[in-house]
């Protein structure tokens, strides 16, 4: 696990230095900092308690361009207790964000499924924001073998 | 205009029914190359609103991560049937809305 994470980043690194001159117009990425920032744009100063936010998303990818992504939260998602938003999260692609959706008790279930593109091998973080106000996440690692862009 | 496939089933009162609907849509990104340096413009569906009978029941703000051709799932509790317009704006301006008839029985 660890051996995965650095090793990329090594070999980026020492691309980076080495090759300079060859990377061509590569999109900025997102970072797990960027992330959080997009985390905190999304909460606020509320504190997020881990839990209640199930993502079904496969552990490994085959092909980032289109991505199945269901999301499913505890919540009775009566008139007083609902889940107003879910808004979703990535670490790597060149944009940290993914979607905002808005739900209500109308809802009648606290659900949202769509496909999504990932860049590479990441952890994707589900926040939803209850009708209370507090906020709760849910988040999932993930390997992807054919990256989005990576056709470019 | 883009096609469009809803899929609203009939619903018993009461009853919590999935909504899914796709959209051809190119969704592009604003970083895929063109080859001779520059990039596609990017081309987005911004925001995507479901309303039955006028009240939003569903919205959703999308990025560049939503993969193209756009599928969003979402589930609606059955208390009164009536018309669902779903309507959706890119980056490019365009607008468009579709009208499904809810029926609850």
């Amino acid at each position: 696990m660890t051996e995965r994470s650095v090793q990329p980043k090594l070999s980026r690194r020492a691309a980076l230095v080495g090759g300079l001159a060859l990377i061509v117009a590569r999109p900025a990425r997102a970072t797990p900092e960027a992330m959080q920032d997009a985390i905190r744009d999304f909460i606020g100063s509320a504190p997020v308690r881990a839990g209640r936010v199930k993502m079904d998303i496969p552990p490994l990818v085959e092909n980032g361009n289109s991505v199945p992504l269901a999301i499913t939260v505890e919540s009775p998602m009566t008139e007083g207790d609902f889940v107003k938003a879910i808004a979703v999260f990535n670490e790597k692609n060149p944009q940290p964000n993914i979607g905002v959706f808005h739900l209500g008790p109308r809802s009648g279930r606290a659900f949202v499924s769509t496909r999504i593109r990932l860049g590479d091998s990441q952890n994707i973080t589900a926040i939803a924001q209850m009708s209370d106000g507090s906020f709760w996440s849910g988040s999932v690692e993930l390997i992807v073998t054919l990256p989005a862009c990576a056709e470019n | 205009m883009a096609r469009v496939l809803i899929n609203l089933p009939k619903a018993k009162r009461g009853e919590i029914v999935e909504i899914r609907t796709l959209i051809q849509h190119p969704m592009e990104t604003g970083y895929r190359p063109k080859g001779d340096g520059t990039s596609f413009p990017r081309d987005i569906i911004r925001n995507f609103v479901c309303k039955l009978n006028g009240i939003e029941v569903f919205r959703a703000d999308l990025f560049p991560a939503i993969a193209a051709n756009p599928f969003i799932a979402f589930t609606i509790k059955a208390e009164e049937g009536g018309t669902m317009t779903f309507s959706w704006i890119d980056d490019r301006g365009r607008s468009q809305t579709e009208t499904a008839d809810f029926i609850v029985e």
